[in-house]
């Protein structure tokens, strides 16, 4: 794993296909994510970006495909059976491992509301890498001052404004000193006038070199930040590149379509 | 002129002082109170069934005292025994694991569906029914076997038929808190990479009480009351028994009979404001408007920009900084 890791992309899906029952929510995605790069993924509802982005960190299941992250298979060994190669279902202990690497932040934040902003940030810490409460507490502290929260440690999620709760949310993933972070539309659930607060943040934690990818419909901040642009529509990648090429010139007409009613 | 100016002027506002709504209909309804409270009262002292100087007499008396004390000892160890088992229930029932949750089905189904009663009668007759108890292989060789009547005598199996009972019921009552947590939830700490046993004991079950608590508290006094049917198993030292004895042995089994409510009623208050504490605790971060150790947060911090705006600091997103420690 460690020999892959060099070289490896920090992300890659191939022909990752997912199903709830009947619905074919996507439909052969493969995106590849470079370390250190900041992907936007954008695409009208239901298009499958969130589904996508969710697959990375093993939230969902997949059903078809693969997703590596430094060169590693999430969610299965590969072995064989029989004398063929054949896919060996993680325990959950094992997923849970390989997704503490992954940040993730949530549209709707899910902070832990009976624990205070700092107890929300040491809990991973100490839960998942076994940190002592002191030094767990220390980077914490450390996390939050970055994110402009350093008066607000001892407030409860209830206490805080949402462009706030979300910038705990956001404290509280890199606390776990992920490789990549992962934002499921971290903006939309707020009021738009905190919406500033939060880009902010993730606009210096994308030139501190952070890799992240990013579903939203914030196109100023892709065309500011991104990297790589990525049009999802009806369950697969229909245009990407960089935001000269995807946002500013188009080809594909649903991307068009999509933009003319954003911007 | 306007409000958004005013802020900007010096001049004062004059503040509104209107004449209150008047409510006569509070007034008639607690005069009506006061006089149905006061024919009660009359009622319970005029009548000399009651016997006030008896009950004054035993209230305190060393038997009943002793039937309080087995009375609480048998509430506390039966709900804390039936609680873990709860616990263990209701999360064998969300298992994975089919084995598990058909397992915490069957028991609930059973524990529920026979009367307790029942239930008591038959742990009371356990060392009957099985003398001796065996453990080792089924239809095989014994490995250790023990006098039932020593293991199990009446205290151990008046708990444990209250504590299996209980269990049933409260199991679906933390169902029920476990269910009441948001998905979000499970997925933010799945996504930090918490393994599940974690999640249910960090993240899920300290917000499940919030929502177990209540019926809890309301499980336990009904089982202060229940406790009184231990005498099926029979178990005789508790308060229904001790007061319902004297009462037989001196003709006056009204008198005992209030001697018991009066006890029963005293240790169910006391058992409401331990509930209401753990209420308050359990509701930490959920109920903003509880005054908490040197009040902080939002609330607080707006009303000392409101009442001492020279003292109302701003931060850069223009919001009043709350008093945080």
């Amino acid at each position: 794993m460690s020999a892959q890791t060099s070289t490896a992309p920090m992300v890659e899906m191939t022909g990752v296909h997912k199903w709830y029952g009947d619905a074919h929510v996507l439909r052969g995605v493969d995106l590849v994510v470079q370390q250190g790069t900041v992907t936007v993924m954008l695409g009208p509802s239901g298009s499958g970006k969130s589904t996508a982005l969710r697959c990375i960190n093993q939230l969902e299941e997949i059903g078809a495909g693969a997703v590596r992250v430094e060169g590693e298979l999430m969610g299965y060994r590969e072995g064989t059976k029989g004398g063929k190669p054949a896919l060996y279902r993680l325990h959950p202990r094992q997923i849970a491992t390989q997704r503490a690497r992954v940040g993730m932040v949530f549209q709707r934040f899910n902070l832990f509301p009976h624990m205070t902003a700092l107890g929300n940030v040491m809990e991973a810490p100490v839960q998942v890498l076994g940190k002592g409460k002191a030094e767990a507490r220390e980077r914490a502290v450390e996390m939050l001052s970055r994110v402009g929260l350093a008066d607000r440690l001892d407030h409860y999620p209830a206490q805080l404004s949402g462009g706030q709760q979300q910038r705990v949310a956001i404290a509280r993933a890199l606390a776990m000193d992920p490789d990549i972070m992962l934002f499921d539309e971290p903006t939309s659930a707020l009021d738009p006038e905190l919406v500033g607060e939060v880009l902010g943040v993730m606009r210096d934690l994308a030139s501190s070199g952070m890799t992240m990818i990013v579903v939203t419909h914030e196109i100023g901040f892709a065309r500011e930040v991104a990297d790589q642009v990525v049009f999802m529509a009806d369950g697969v990648i229909v245009e990407h590149g960089p935001v000269a090429q995807v946002i500013d010139a188009p080809t594909e007409q649903r991307t068009k379509d999509f933009l003319a009613h954003v911007l | 002129m306007t409000t958004t100016t005013a802020a900007k002027t010096p001049a004062e506002p004059q503040r509104i002082h209107a004449i209150p709504v008047r409510y006569p209909g509070r007034w008639i309804s607690g005069a009506v109170v006061v006089v149905l409270a006061a024919m009660v009262a009359n009622a319970l002292l005029t009548n000399d069934t009651f016997a006030w100087p008896t009950v004054g007499e035993y209230l305190f008396s060393r038997p009943v005292l002793r039937g309080v004390g087995w009375t609480l000892f048998l509430t506390v160890t039966s709900m804390v025994i039936a609680i873990i088992l709860a616990v263990t229930l209701a999360i064998m029932r969300r298992s994975a694991n089919p084995v598990m949750r058909y397992v915490s089905w069957v028991y609930i189904w059973f524990f529920r569906g026979t009367p307790i009663y029942t239930q008591l009668i038959f742990w009371g007759l356990a060392s009957v029914l099985y003398p001796v108890i065996t453990l080792g292989v089924p239809f095989g060789p014994e490995l250790l076997s023990m006098d039932t009547n020593v293991v199990l005598n009446a205290t151990r199996a008046a708990i444990l038929g209250l504590a299996l009972n209980e269990a049933a019921y409260l199991a679906e009552i933390v169902r029920a808190g476990l269910q009441s947590v948001d998905r979000g939830q499970f997925e933010a700490a799945r996504a930090l990479g918490m393994k599940e046993g974690r999640i249910l004991w960090r993240i899920v079950l300290p917000q499940a009480m919030r929502v177990i608590v209540p019926p809890t508290g309301n499980e336990t006094i009904s089982m202060l009351k229940t406790t009184s049917l231990v005498l099926a198993v029979p178990f005789s030292l508790d308060l229904q028994f001790a007061t319902n004895a004297i009462g037989n042995r001196t003709f006056q089994p009204v008198p005992l009979l209030m001697v018991a409510a009066i006890w029963y009623l005293a240790i169910t208050s006391v058992l409401m404001v331990g509930q209401f504490y753990l209420e308050r605790y359990y509701g930490r971060g959920f109920d903003e408007h509880v005054p908490k150790r040197g009040r902080r947060g939002r609330q607080s911090a707006i009303n000392a920009a409101k009442t001492t705006p020279e003292l109302g600091a701003i931060d850069d997103m223009g919001r009043p900084i709350g008093g945080g420690v």
